[in-house]
């Protein structure tokens, strides 16, 4: 039984399709991110989901139950948004216990609960200050707070950590894995974040235009991206992207005057194709002295941008530029002739004219 | 002092004139100004104080010697409003009770909608309040003929329900933009976070919302009190004679003249009729700001 | 499980909304349709009209003909003089009188509205101070305002007299008294309660605009006043559209001050429309909404310029 359950899901705003036919199985206990720019709908996925968003067609199952038309309150979820979302006129206390007593729950189990979430989040001493006296790292872990005490098994995040600065994002991103291992609920996360994508989730559903683009764990999005647009948008700095051919029964890549020997690639039959896309990320290029035929392109380095332990190289490339990543005390001087090596085994290839990959 | 090579020329803070003639024009303009928005309140208070031969003879600029509260207790108490001489108290008293119903029920009803359409919008909800909206520019006049129909069809022209149905629905477009504006300006997520803790229409509205509220309640509340309380139209076709507001027997006074214009007496009702909302205008001072761009700020 | 019936989904917000719904049908759809289509039939008061009333009552333009034909409404004795040495562009009576109006109160209370607010915004002393003097007028009753200015505007004893008595023998400020002067009277009040509002408004427009205009403006040596006139006058729009909507609305409808301070006098050189439609309402129906007719075009007329704005930000975003 899946936990979480989305089938054929459409929705429109008018004329508009903003999901299309969409379909998500999350199994018990599994992270989901989803990941995508803004507009791509992942949002809007999971206010459906939460039942704050009517769709227009399909069905939304959680825990084998049928909830397409059920109230948010009535679907065994708690949610984490992005601005916290905290009633400024209650206490800690009073948020966390709000949804509980509206359900008309006993006191001292309420109470029981509160103390056992704001245990699990070290929220104790917070209880009875009102949101407007936390910091904004307090505020978002009694949002998580008052998801916990509903004690369902699925979790809704919306952009959780966005509005936090960058040193306690990360810090709530570590202790956001910290409480999933401890609490192996079903967790769904949105966020424009692909680090914080890749470092939470069991995987990774990359959106697009209300469709999902790749749902696979998240070495297999880094490195065997499905199409043109997941490759482009996973991975800072960007892939490489050489346009070419594929010639001799698909075993070489030819662009201008410089052919790349293709054994070893992993992917699908190559075949002859006119119009090809070569991918390569920037730390899978190396550069070299000397050229080796048929595994390197000769390129003049332009300028190198220093980012701490890296260093990222900027060159030309028969009149376009390309970026590799290199340690720091190894970077070439400007206006310097060099080759880049090219490790085949990690590189991408794809069709020009569906930007699938091969 | 010594002259370091290396300080040549300006150095150190600019040196400041104490005043310059540009700030002499904006303060004798901004002065000016404020003489001439102050002048009427002044000639009001002085008249009131003065007898009715003082200003018959004397100088309107000038202050009397003899200040008097004699024309107050008299606009008060005993002036003349065509046939009875009650003084204007009987109309402090019906505007009291057309304003404190008129306030409760519009601003309940212009909430509670603001609330619908910012928070629970359904099939063209948007439609009405367009409507609404450019309903406020109808000319009121426009619909006081059908409205005195329809109060007299619901059995009630002619009293004080009358008057708060006619206030109640004349704030309605301005109220409910300002309520709407205010409830879309707070956190989408604070709403979605309560229908996820399973809070209903009500719930939220009683328990999230409206604490939350308070401030755009209380201009709510200045906007009604003030608007209804000066009041003249409405209160003279709705209200009936016997719950004429202040404002209709402040006219009826200053134009019941009987034997001369008693100018002190007329000035000393229309300080008492401009009582109230001044008075709210001076405390509440923000808010009242806040109310009136209310409107010119459109969300 | 069924499907929720769509009518019943936000049950409550339907039925709180409910008497705004009733009133925007009823009220000012109806009520407005009702005024504008019973102005084409002669009905006297009768409790309730009916569709056959209106059937059998029907009499095309007649009440508009009636009406620009009255002297009380329109009357414009030099104008028909095409070409002749006797040509006047005069009018008077209730619709030429509130034109009048709507054009003293916005030209005289949006330009001093905003040179008041410039100046305040000149990062001046006491700002809540002068704030608080020149809206406090804007707190008051029209009939405070009316009666108030009617004792200072008396001829026998206000500031005419008073001034005169000082010395200044030629001083002439007896506008209420005098038909052609009447609705500067007015005017003069009317800006002295509006002119806070105006000033607040603007003031808000212009603490609204970014700073780093100013910044801008400064290093590229623009001066201050055309700075103001160039650069944030144009990029007050909105502001100045919607100021002048509200400044419209407020003057085509006036009423109360004209009643307190004027009385419609002398004789009815201050009539306006408000006042000649409430005062019809018992003799002489079929004028009442024939007049309200003409305001309600009238002010859809003046909206148009807000609607445009709406309706750009709309086509645009």
């Amino acid at each position: 039984m899946h936990s979480v359950s989305v089938k054929n899901l459409t929705l429109k705003f008018g004329a508009a399709e903003v999901l299309k036919n969409l379909n998500l199985d999350v199994s018990e206990g599994e992270f989901i991110v989803l990941l995508g720019p803004s507009g791509c709908g992942k949002s809007t996925l999971l206010n459906c989901l939460a039942g704050l968003l009517e769709l227009s067609e399909g069905q939304i199952w959680i825990k084998g139950k049928n909830v397409t038309w059920a109230e948010p309150s009535e679907r065994g979820i708690g949610m984490v948004f992005q601005s916290y979302a905290l009633y400024p006129q209650m206490t800690v206390r009073g948020n966390m216990s709000f949804g509980l007593k509206i359900a008309g729950m006993a006191k001292d189990e309420i109470e029981k609960r509160v103390q056992r979430a704001s245990e699990i989040l070290q929220i104790g001493p917070l209880l009875d200050r009102k949101p407007g006296a936390l910091s904004g790292g307090q505020r978002q872990r009694v949002a998580i707070g008052r998801a916990l005490v509903r004690e369902v098994d699925v979790f809704l995040f919306d952009e959780p950590l966005s509005n936090l600065d960058a040193k306690l994002r990360s810090e709530l991103r570590v202790e956001l894995k910290r409480l999933h291992n401890r609490l192996k609920n079903t967790m769904i996360y949105v966020t424009h974040d692909q680090i914080e994508a890749l470092t939470l989730a069991d995987r990774i559903a990359i959106m697009r235009g209300g469709i999902i683009q790749q749902l696979d764990e998240p070495h297999t999005i880094y490195n065997r991206p499905t199409n043109l647009f997941v490759a482009g948008f996973i991975g800072s700095p960007a892939m490489n992207f050489i346009k070419g051919a594929t010639v001799n029964g698909g075993k070489t890549f030819q662009f201008g005057d410089v052919a790349l020997d293709l054994a070893g690639y992993e992917g699908g039959a190559i075949l002859d194709r006119s119009k090809v896309i070569l991918g390569l990320r920037p730390e899978h290029l190396s550069i070299v002295e000397q050229a080796i035929p048929g595994q390197s392109i000769p390129a003049v380095v332009e300028i190198d941008e220093p980012m701490g332990a890296d260093s990222l190289v900027w060159l030309e490339v028969e009149g376009k530029q390309m970026s590799v990543r290199v340690p720091f005390e190894h970077r070439p001087q400007a206006g310097a002739k060099v080759h880049l090596k090219v490790d085949i085994a990690k590189a991408s290839l794809f069709d020009e004219t569906n930007e699938q990959r091969i | 002092m010594a002259n370091s090579p290396l300080l040549d020329g300006p150095s150190g803070a600019r040196p400041q004139k104490f005043i310059t003639w540009q700030r002499f024009v904006v303060y004798g303009c901004l002065i000016g100004c404020a003489l001439f928005f102050l002048f009427p309140l002044y000639i009001m208070i002085i008249t009131s104080l003065k007898n009715i031969d003082e200003i018959r003879a004397g100088n309107i600029f000038v202050p009397t010697m003899h200040p008097t509260l004699d024309a107050w207790f008299k606009a008060w108490d005993s002036a003349c409003t065509g046939l009875y001489c009650e003084g204007i108290k009987v109309g402090f008293w019906n505007s009291i009770k057309i304003t404190v119903p008129s306030t409760i029920v519009s601003i309940l009803v212009a909430s509670l909608t603001g609330y619908s359409l910012a928070n629970w919008p359904f099939k063209f909800s948007e439609g009405f309040f367009s409507v609404l909206l450019l309903s406020s520019f109808i000319p009121y006049i426009v619909m006081v003929y059908p409205l005195v129909i329809i109060t007299r069809y619901m059995g009630i022209f002619s009293t004080l329900p009358a008057v708060v149905l006619v206030h109640t629905i004349f704030g309605l477009p301005l109220l409910t933009l300002l309520f709407r504006n205010y409830f879309a300006s707070l956190p989408g997520e604070l709403f979605k976070a309560a229908r996820v803790d399973g809070a209903g229409y009500w719930q939220i509205f009683f328990l999230v919302f409206a604490p939350m509220s308070m401030p755009i309640f209380t201009v709510a509340v200045i906007l009604q009190v003030t608007g209804i309380w000066n009041d003249f139209l409405f209160g003279v076709i709705y209200a009936g004679p016997t719950n004429y507001p202040m404002t209709v027997q402040l006219n009826n006074i200053v134009n019941s003249a009987t034997g001369g214009k008693a100018y002190n007496v007329d000035m000393a009702a229309t300080i008492l009729t401009g009582l109230v909302p001044l008075a709210i205008y001076f405390i509440s001072g923000k808010y009242f700001v806040r109310g009136i761009a209310a409107g010119a700020v459109k969300g | 499980m069924d499907r929720p019936n769509p009518l019943f989904r936000n049950l409550w917000s339907k039925i709180a909304a409910l008497p705004m719904m009733l009133i925007v049908l009823v009220v000012f759809v109806g009520g407005t349709a009702w005024t504008v289509l019973f102005s084409f039939t002669n009905i006297k008061i009768v409790p309730i009209f009916t569709p056959r009333e209106w059937v059998n009552g029907f009499i095309g333009l007649a009440n508009y003909q009636r009406l620009f034909n009255t002297d009380r409404w329109m009357n414009c004795p030099g104008l028909t003089h095409i070409g002749r040495s006797d040509w006047e562009p005069t009018c008077m009576g209730a619709l030429p009188n509130v034109v009048t109006y709507v054009i003293l109160a916005v030209v005289l209370s949006m330009s001093l509205g905003f040179v008041l607010a410039v100046l305040m915004d000149q990062k001046i002393r006491a700002e809540g101070l002068f704030r608080t003097i020149y809206l406090y007028p804007f707190a008051l009753s029209f009939i405070v305002t009316g009666h108030v200015w009617a004792w200072i505007m008396s001829p026998e004893y206000g500031l005419q007299a008073s001034v005169r008595a000082m010395g200044w023998t030629s001083f002439d400020f007896g506008w209420i008294a005098d038909r052609h002067m009447v609705m500067y009277a007015i005017a003069v009040a009317g800006i002295w309660q509006g002119t806070g509002l105006v000033m607040a408004l603007m003031l808000a427009g212009l603490r609204g605009i970014d700073e780093d205009i100013w910044k801008a403006a400064r290093v590229d040596g623009i001066p201050a006043w055309r700075t103001y006139l160039q650069i944030v006058l144009p990029m007050m729009k909105p502001v100045l559209v919607t100021t002048f909507v509200i400044v419209c609305s407020g003057a085509v409808r006036i009423y109360d001050l004209v009643v307190a301070l004027t009385d419609g006098g002398p004789g009815i050189s201050s009539d306006v429309p408000t006042r000649y439609v409430y005062t019809n309402f018992s003799a002489n129906l079929g004028q009442s909404l024939s007049a309200s007719t003409v305001m309600l075009v009238t002010m859809a007329v003046l909206l148009i310029p807000w609607i445009r704005m709406e309706f750009g930000k709309k086509s645009q975003g």
